[in-house]
């Protein structure tokens, strides 16, 4: 039997302007793509903080997808620009902590390029699927926590026991 | 004595500059001795674990409790002491948020020991022996606590009552705070006792546009007296940190590392630097972006969270790196055109 297929739980945070409406412009021309991305709609890509993505990640998200207007024409300026620095800083904090830069992407779509952002979310898909689950949480789990404190809990009680 | 409250010190993950730091308070120490009775510090006096084991719940009025939780033994004095304290405070970096202690949270426990025990230039040890938890001598067992992979905040570990941010907690703030225990003004438990902003506010350098084309480390430059640390290249903390040192570093002309962690409203001091740091660097082509930040952030982790590991968003680094998990060739660079 063949193994089951994983699907990466990606979060997309979508620029209103631009991305959002590529996006349903893919689906109105009926663009087949993959549908792993649970797609949140910001009015920029500049108001991604940081911590939305590790926010993300940290919950069980196994790869982050950021998308804005090309650079020069995000509507609030120069907005997409800081979103850039951002993306660079953190995507070289994420590297240092063992996240590879292919689990959160950033890409440029304009509001009539559905095409274009469909093929970048399955190429996403296909690269996650390669690199197989995040599970953040599974970092956290201390194996022998619950008998070392069950432990220590028992010797404290025993040497009050001696000293009564 | 009966009216006198009960006052707890302990020390966990730490590196004992707390302890010092209630010292700095000075003269007015005597008026917490006038206060209160110190019930349990071993830092300073001769009392046990039994001795905090033997007291009835909630015995201890307020206990000052530095330190992350690295070990199963400060995990255990963690959950007595919120037992039996009726205020429980995490006092100083350590404890609010890991502190250094909590930067190893890049590594494990394996690591570790492999550094310390056997690999540090210092060490003769061929046969490789690392701490064990439990050893046989002459029949008796003895153990040691066991030593956990991620070191955890306080918070992370029991409920707390208040935090006490900085590393250590300046004196001024440390007596308000106290000040703020005896007169029972205390704000909503949970929160921080300290300033909501940040250090910037508190900085007397003048600033103007913040434009820079590289990142300096301290050694390369001395910074002008006047100017603001980062308009000058120097990666200064201080929009990211809380306030209440009085911009104790960028006074003597050194940049804010963010030792009183992130301000008011924010979980994730890095994240917030990161924001802060993008309207400053000045370009606006992806290649260059990463060289200013490579060349000038060599170790972002240490930079971005070199307090607050511990207690940021993913709070470690993964066990198993991507990069170890497959080999594959990377994407197109970051912002280039789908
Ligand atoms: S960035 Fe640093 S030097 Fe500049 S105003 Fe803020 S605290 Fe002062
Ligand atoms: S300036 Fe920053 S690093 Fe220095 S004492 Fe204040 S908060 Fe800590
Ligand atoms: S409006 Fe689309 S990225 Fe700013």
């Amino acid at each position: 039997m063949e193994r089951e297929r994983f699907e990466p739980r990606i979060i997309g945070f979508f620029c209103n302007w631009c991305s959002y409406r590529a996006a349903d412009g893919a689906g109105t021309a009926r663009v087949k793509y993959a549908p792993n991305v649970r797609v949140i709609r910001l009015m920029c890509s500049g108001r991604v903080d940081p911590s939305f993505v590790l926010k993300a990640l940290a919950s069980g998200a196994d790869g982050v997808l950021i998308a804005g207007c090309h650079p020069g024409e995000c509507h609030y300026i120069e907005q997409n620009y800081k979103t850039m620095r951002r993306y660079a800083m953190l995507t070289q904090t994420l590297r240092a902590l063992g996240i590879s830069e292919r689990r959160v992407r950033l890409v440029w779509a304009s509001a009539a390029e559905g095409t274009q952002l469909a093929a970048a979310v399955d190429e996403m898909v296909e690269d996650l699927r390669l690199l197989g689950p995040l599970h953040w949480s599974a970092n956290l789990r201390e194996e022998d926590h619950e008998a070392a404190f069950e432990h220590i809990l028992h010797e404290h009680e025993q040497a009050m026991e001696v000293t009564r | 004595m009966a009216d006198k409250g009960k006052l707890a010190i302990y020390w966990a993950a730490s590196c004992g500059g707390c302890e010092i730091s209630i010292l700095a308070i000075n003269e007015k120490i005597l008026d917490v001795a006038a206060a209160f009775d110190i019930v349990f510090c071993p830092c300073i006096m001769d009392t046990k674990a039994r001795d905090v084991e033997k007291m009835p719940d909630g015995t201890i009025d307020v206990c000052l409790f530095n330190g992350g939780i690295r070990t199963s033994e400060q995990e255990y004095m963690a959950r007595l002491l919120r037992q039996k304290s009726k205020v429980l405070v995490a006092f100083g970096s350590c404890a609010q948020e890991g502190c250094i202690p909590g930067l190893a949270n890049v590594t494990d426990r394996a690591e570790i020991f492999d550094a310390v025990y056997c690999t540090s230039a210092s060490v003769d040890n061929p046969g490789r022996a690392v701490p064990q938890t439990e050893t046989r001598v002459n029949g008796f067992l003895l153990s040691l606590p066991v030593f956990y992979d991620t070191v955890r905040t306080l918070g992370q570990t029991v409920p707390v009552d208040y935090y006490l941010p900085g590393c250590p907690p300046e004196a001024p703030r440390i007596w308000d705070a106290i000040v703020a225990i005896l007169e029972g003004k205390l704000p909503a438990p949970g929160s921080v006792i300290g300033a909501q902003t940040t250090v910037c506010d508190e900085c007397p350098r003048q600033r103007n546009e913040k434009k820079v084309k590289a990142f300096k480390r301290t050694w390369q430059i001395i910074p002008d007296e006047d100017t603001c640390l980062l308009e000058q290249g120097l990666l200064c903390c201080g929009p990211a940190t809380r306030a209440g040192c009085d911009a104790r570093c960028p006074r003597v002309n050194s940049p804010c590392i963010g030792c009183y962690g992130p301000n008011a409203g924010v979980q994730d001091q890095g994240a917030r630097l990161m924001t802060a740091l993008a309207s400053v660097i000045d370009s606006q082509d992806p290649a260059e972006i990463d060289r200013i930040i490579s060349e000038g952030i060599p170790d972002p982790v240490g930079t971005f969270y070199r307090f607050s590991l511990a207690n940021s968003l993913l709070r470690r680094a993964a066990k198993v790196p991507d990069e170890q998990r497959h080999e594959l060739p990377l994407p197109k660079a970051a912002g280039a055109q789908e």
